[in-house]
């Protein structure tokens, strides 16, 4: 799935990084908890979270994820977006949920990573 | 690289915004050296719970690591509280972090689990009232 198609299926808006929205991506995780994200999954592209601080944005560069989706209307700092915009990471709002907007990306192909343990 | 590099990093206990920064210009060196994104990846998530640790239970203290032709190795030290129960930290879900904490989207009891998950070998020196030191390796072969 491409980014772009990401940001037309949640309503999202783009907060950066808007020259990469034509690259794919595979799968995706949603959590709110930076450790379980940098436990259970590996190999996922994009992270949905509620949660807002900079800790986000360095777990995505961590995992090597290429786009973070703030769900229910949450708005980073300008700081956090220049963070994001370093890493070459694009980050989206969208106001819907979190279980809305992980199911509606599931069920268009954007599947969950395996809880694979490295 | 016939030579061990060495870099050295002050972790700033105060400023739970800075936390990881460290682990971040590791992850840049790492890169520069061209090793694999694997390995990378390995060693700049042990080293950021590590790090977000230091931050959340210690009141900061200081990172090196070491890059040989065998291995990466990562040494925390924190003169916070030191951990009571080793055994009983090492559990995953177990954790003494506050709500706020958790608030923060880390206190999760993950820390330590996902250390030892991602790296090949992880010694915990710990003397409660004195400090805590973490030694990590990730082989390179």
């Amino acid at each position: 799935m491409k980014i772009s198609m990401i940001r037309d299926l949640l309503d999202a808006e783009v907060l950066c990084c808007e020259e990469s929205l034509d690259n794919d991506v595979y799968s995706a995780c949603g959590s709110d908890m930076m450790s379980d994200v940098l436990a259970y999954v590996k190999d996922q592209a994009v992270l949905l979270t509620g949660l807002v601080n900079p800790q986000v944005i360095r777990t995505a560069e961590m995992m090597d994820m290429v786009c973070i989706v703030f769900v229910r209307s949450k708005r980073p700092s300008e700081a956090m977006i220049s963070m994001a915009e370093d890493d070459g990471i694009v980050m989206m709002a969208t106001e819907k949920r979190m279980y809305d907007a992980c199911g509606t990306l599931y069920i268009n192909g954007l599947i969950g990573a395996k809880a694979v343990h490295v | 690289m016939s030579d061990s590099l060495v870099f050295h990093f002050d972790v700033d206990g105060d400023n739970f915004t800075s936390a990881g920064q460290a682990s971040t210009q590791v992850k840049k060196n790492l890169r520069q050296l061209g090793l694999s994104p694997a390995i990378i990846r390995r060693v700049s998530i042990a080293m950021y719970e590590g790090e977000i640790n230091m931050v959340i239970h210690a009141n900061g203290g200081t990172a090196d690591v070491v890059v040989t032709e065998e291995y990466i190795e990562i040494v925390l030290r924190d003169s916070g509280p030191g951990i009571k129960n080793v055994e009983e930290a090492m559990q995953e879900g177990f954790s003494t972090a506050t709500d706020s904490i958790r608030s923060l989207g880390f206190g999760a009891g993950m820390g330590l689990p996902n250390m030892k998950r991602y790296t090949d070998s992880m010694k915990i020196d710990t003397v409660v009232g004195e400090g805590t030191t973490i030694t990590m390796r990730v082989n390179l072969n």
